[in-house]
């Protein structure tokens, strides 16, 4: 489709403002108006079961907190790669995400257990430091064990319109990951307009992004069901354009199983079932593993659990 | 300060114990949707039409007034945005929660101003459909009062009222059931909040009107009573550069002060009308119009090119 | 994985509704057979069972129902004051709301169209109809019309069947509202919800007579509006209809409305957000079946993105989910009559005929009941009767346009004037689009929206009269 063909070949500032602005707007109204009606779809009993599984497999299990041990990550991975202690039958989370320093711990905690390690990087959250400390800290990451790396982009710099400069540090730091998968932080709740959010999501993805990622968590709002729409929008244009898929992770504000199935609804209809896998879509959350569980318990036996029958971690 | 008469000066110790003693009301301050007392500690006596001591009301201060304020300007975000159908249905959930409570008001207005149960009985009605009367003001005021200007050009061009943001009310003194009513009902109609000062020597009804507030879906904020002397907080709030409009109607002789004070950081001031010291039976039987809902809306114009 | 999204089944519980197997015609507050005992039976379009049997008005009853407005006009709902007038109406709001899911169960049942629609869409307009009008009954000297606005009397109205509650609020809450009192037929094929509603006005006490509900097909509605004793006739309904009843009015001293079809022009520039705009194509002609007066019917699109915004077009729906209306997952519904179905049919094998392409997304429609799939004709000009003649189903037919100026024509060439949209990012492109629009309603980068704050109603012979809003009131008062 001709709005996501490729940008010109002189990677300039105007270029790429060129490029960006060609892409059609976003009418806030009418995102959200869909938003809200995908939202009310009903997905009950076997569905609703499968549904559960797949949001429990794309689970990025995380802690980013100044307080994180090796203690808590350990007891984080424990709980990843064996969420519900009672059921073996429950999947492990998609992966566990944590600071670049913590990365060593949560690589030995689940080595043999199929539960990648993501790290964020590049000054997470705020993404305020030189450049060359954004790629020391992304290859730390990367030669401790961390498969998937997620990065912030520089909202500043977006926001003042230089958009090579945002372009640019995505290559950069793309380039410093190696084999790792790449998820690129748009953190729209500081980009706030959905025009803003659909041009850094085409930028993201034209600058090499395996994933594109709605925050970091430390800022309200996060991850809308309208933004994860304009963002699904954007890899679904990008893919039918290129061939290449990239994937969509909300973060951030999603604590509750029907939220969880709320955003697989909008992946379902924006981009169709190709991108219903873990390799595609995840879910960035702490909290909402437990209530994942506690639903799956419900729909087996037909009660509510209390929340001490979950691990508090 | 009027003297806090108790019935111990009129009944001789140990005689008329009763089998049950009554629970008495602690009458509070409604700032934010919660009960507070005054900040300082004081109250005043607040006596019946026949001069019997009813309760102790909170003397608001100065501070108290500030928190007034402040909590009416941090509810208006919310409520000037919410749709007119929500404020009507809202308003609404007023009259319908004091319907329900119908019996107690008019015990109140009896007790408090010693109306006859007759008389009692219309002015809580009338409340009650004052009340109606608002709720089906917020989604009209707009097309009665603004509309599209054709002026001589491509321009698409519309004028529409809005609210003037943080209301200051001196209720009526007479008045303090359906006058008090008449005044807020407009102002929050139309999406502003309100700061009311009640009626001062008859404050009581308008705290348990509070009470209804407090339990109809109105957000906290929207409506903050204080209860206390118009001497006393007048000039401040008159002053208060983030209040945007005054209603003069209770404040009596200082209603002149007051509107110069104001005229420092440009507030809007509603002067006190003929009805500003009538008792309820003049209220009674006025009919609102759109007086008082005009008085605190601006109005917008926006302008737009028309072209291919 | 693709299978867990095509969603189990999520039915609505019917346990909500207790249906009777008769229901009689509603006059001066209590439910009577009819006179003559002629019955009408009432399906449901999406399995063909039968739901209820129908009492039918005949002459006589509807000289009954029309005496007995005058006199509840005369002696009771014109003489009381608007404030009590209007409370009743609040009250009619506050129980509409509190038994909105039995409505709204009610009228996907009769009607056809999904749960999704009557419950998030048509209940909560109804009673907001009912509120919005409730609050304007006391307020009439505000609404410039004069100091002392007067009611007419009795009105004769009749309504269709694609929005049955909904249109019965447009016609009873301003009517009702003004001090007039009513006598209404509901549609041939949709009575049910109406005569709930009549139950509605008995739990709110209103006096007897002020509301008067009589089923009927064309034959009661045409004795209805050709009552003598009737000072105003509104009427929601085909263009046709419209035109017999234009016609028997004329020489009266009664006051009409009418609300009749719609060849709804949709114009897509090509700076639209284009997410947005196919959203807004899609709720055009696909809501409620496309049994909408003022749906989208006609995509007038810049020519520089036609084929990529019909590629989106077809992809979106594609993802509609068509079949039971109580399935709380179906965006599309049953047609409403075996008639209708036959109509839209015909009206779509005829565009094809003249050389349009035809397409539907690959959809399995049940066996039993009415039932359309989704259309989208392309390659259409303006002399194909699709794009002249109402459908009244879901099928959008797609035209062309290179420059405003021809979208503008070929939008207003029609004898129709109900509605159009207009997609586009640029303000003033909007504006002078809507202005030059001969259309009733004017929805930009939206469409199908309603508030009973907003007056609807159409230019040329998509009928004259206004309804909601301020402007609604007039066709009440005189």
């Amino acid at each position: 489709m001709p709005h996501t063909t490729t940008a010109p070949e002189a990677m300039t500032n105007r270029s790429l403002r060129a490029y960006l602005y060609g892409l059609p707007g976003v009418d806030e109204v009418g995102a959200a108006a869909r938003a809200k009606d995908l939202s009310t779809r009903s997905v009950k009993t076997t569905a609703k079961a499968t549904a559960i599984d797949l949001a429990i497999s794309m689970v990025d299990l995380t802690t980013l907190e100044g307080a994180d041990t090796p203690g808590k990550v350990r007891a984080l991975c424990t709980k990843a790669a064996h969420p519900d202690p009672a059921d073996r039958t429950v999947p492990t989370v998609g992966a566990v995400c944590v600071y670049p320093d913590m990365v060593a711990n949560a690589v030995t905690a689940l080595r043999g257990t199929g539960v990648e390690v993501a790290s964020v990087a590049t000054a997470f959250p705020s993404g305020r430091a030189p450049l060359e400390a954004k790629l020391v800290d992304t290859r730390h990451a990367v030669a401790e064990g961390a498969t998937e790396i997620d990065m912030v982009i520089d909202r500043g710099a977006f926001l003042a319109g230089d958009y090579l400069k945002v372009f640019e540090e995505i290559t950069a730091v793309k380039e410093a990951c190696g084999d790792a998968h790449l998820k690129v932080i748009l953190e729209t709740g500081e980009l706030v307009t959905y025009d803003n959010v659909r041009r850094a999501s085409h930028l993201a993805i034209r600058a090499g992004a395996d994933f594109i990622k709605t925050s970091t968590g430390k800022i309200a709002p996060a991850a809308t069901l309208p933004v994860v729409l304009v963002m699904l929008e954007a890899v679904r244009d990008h893919h039918a354009a290129t061939g290449r898929r990239v994937g969509v992770k909300p973060a951030g504000g999603i604590r509750t199983t029907k939220d969880a199935i709320r955003h697989l609804v909008l992946v379902n209809e924006t981009t169709g079932p190709a991108w219903l896998t873990p390799d595609l879509f995840r879910i960035g959350a702490s909290s909402l593993l437990n209530d994942l569980l506690m639903q799956r318990t419900k729909l087996t036996t037909g009660t509510y659990p209390g929340p001490d029958h979950y691990t508090q971690d | 300060m009027a003297e806090r008469r108790t019935g111990a000066k009129k009944k001789q110790a140990g005689t008329d114990v009763p089998s049950r003693l009554a629970v008495r009301k602690t009458y509070k301050l409604y700032l934010g949707g919660a009960f507070p007392r005054s900040e300082s500690g004081r109250s005043y006596p607040v006596t019946s039409a026949d001069g019997d001591h009813l309760a102790n009301a909170s003397l608001a201060s100065r501070k108290d007034a500030r928190d007034a304020v402040v909590a009416a300007r941090k509810a208006f975000g919310d409520w000037s945005g919410r749709t007119a159908y929500n404020r009507g249905q809202i308003l609404y959930r007023v009259a319908e929660v004091l319907e329900g409570r119908r019996a107690q008001f008019v015990d109140q207005v009896m007790t408090f101003q010693g109306a006859t149960r007759a008389e009692a009985d219309r002015i809580v009605s009338a409340t009650i459909d004052d009340w109606v009367h608002h709720a089906g003001w917020t989604d009209k005021f707009a097309q009665v009062l603004g509309g599209v200007n054709p002026v001589a050009g491509p321009y698409y061009n519309h004028s529409a009222p809005e609210p003037t943001g943080v209301v200051v009310v001196f209720a009526p003194q007479n008045a303090p059931l359906l006058g008090l009513t008449s005044v807020v009902a407009p102002i929050i109609a139309t999406g502003n909040t309100a700061v009311v000062v009640a009626s001062e020597n008859a404050p009581l009804v308008a705290i348990d009107l509070a009470e209804v507030f407090a339990t109809s879906d109105l957000p906290g904020g929207v409506v903050n009573l204080l209860t206390g002397r118009v001497d006393e907080l007048g000039p401040h709030l008159a002053a208060h550069a983030d209040v945007d409009a005054l209603d003069l109607t209770g404040c009596g002789q200082r209603a002149v002060e007051f509107e110069k004070t104001a005229a420092a950081t440009l507030t809007r001031v509603l002067r006190p009308g003929p009805e500003a010291d009538a008792d309820e039976g003049v209220w009674l039987n006025s009919t609102p119009g759109t007086t008082r809902l005009a008085a605190f809306l601006e109005t917008k114009t926006v302008w737009h090119p028309i072209g291919m | 994985m693709a299978e867990i999204f095509e969603y189990a089944p999520a039915p609505e519980s019917r346990s909500v509704v207790t249906l009777r197997d008769t229901y009689d015609l509603f006059i001066d507050g209590a439910f009577t057979p009819a006179e003559d005992g002629t019955q009408l039976t009432t399906v449901n379009p999406a399995d063909e069972t039968e739901l209820a049997r129908v009492a039918v008005a005949g002459p006589v009853d509807i000289d009954r129902a029309v005496a007995a407005a005058r006199r509840a006009h005369e002696n009771v709902w014109g003489p009381m004051s608007g404030l009590e007038r209007g409370k009743y109406l609040f009250r009619i709001a506050r129980i509409i709301q509190e038994r909105s899911r039995e409505l709204a169960v009610l009228e996907s049942m009769d009607n056809g169209k999904p749960i999704k629609e009557t419950r998030d869409v048509d209940l909560p307009l109804v009673a907001a109809h009912f509120f919005y009008h409730a609050g304007w009954a006391d307020k009439l000297a505000h609404a410039g019309l004069g100091p002392d606005p007067r009611p007419l009397g009795v009105a004769a109205q009749v309504i269709p069947w694609n929005f049955p509650l909904l249109m019965l609020a447009w016609k009873i809450a301003p009517a009702l509202a003004t001090g007039n009192t009513v006598v209404l037929k509901p549609a041939e094929t949709t009575p049910l919800t109406a005569l709930v509603f009549a139950e509605i006005c008995q739990e709110a006490d209103l006096p007897a007579g002020v509301v008067n509900i009589l089923p009927g097909a064309g034959e009661t509605g045409r004795k209805l509006v050709e009552h003598p004793g009737t000072d105003k006739v509104a009427f929601t309904g085909s263009t046709e209809v419209g035109r017999q009843i234009a016609r028997a009015v004329a020489g009266t001293p009664k006051r009409l409305t009418l609300e009749l079809g719609g060849k709804g022009a949709n114009i897509v520039y090509d700076d639209a957000a284009i997410d947005q705009a196919v959203e807004g194509i899609v709720s055009g002609i696909f809501f409620n079946q496309g049994h909408v007066c003022c749906a989208g019917s006609r995509l007038l699109v810049q020519e520089s993105i036609a084929e990529e915004l019909l590629a989106r077009l077809k992809t979106r729906v594609t993802q509609l989910r068509v079949g039971d209306p109580l399935d709380k997952n179906t965006d599309l519904g049953a047609i409403n009559s075996a008639a209708q179905l036959e109509r839209i049919r015909e009206l779509t094998d005829s565009g094809e005929s003249e050389g349009a392409e035809r397409w539907s997304p690959a959809c399995d429609l049940p066996e039993n009941g009415y039932w359309f799939a989704p259309t989208v004709l392309t390659g259409i000009s303006q002399a194909h009767r699709v794009a002249r003649e109402e459908i009244f189903g879901p099928v959008l037919s797609v035209l062309t346009f290179r420059t405003p100026e021809e979208a503008v024509t070929k939008a207003n060439n029609t004898p129709y004037g109900l509605s159009a949209g207009v997609w586009t990012e640029k303000g003033s492109r909007m504006l002078w689009t809507a202005e030059r629009l001969r259309a009733g309603v004017v929805w930009s980068n939206t469409f199908n929206k309603f508030d009973p704050t907003s007056p609807f109603g159409g230019y040329k012979e998509s009928g004259y009269g206004r309804e909601g809003g301020r402007h609604g009131l007039e066709a009440y008062l005189g």
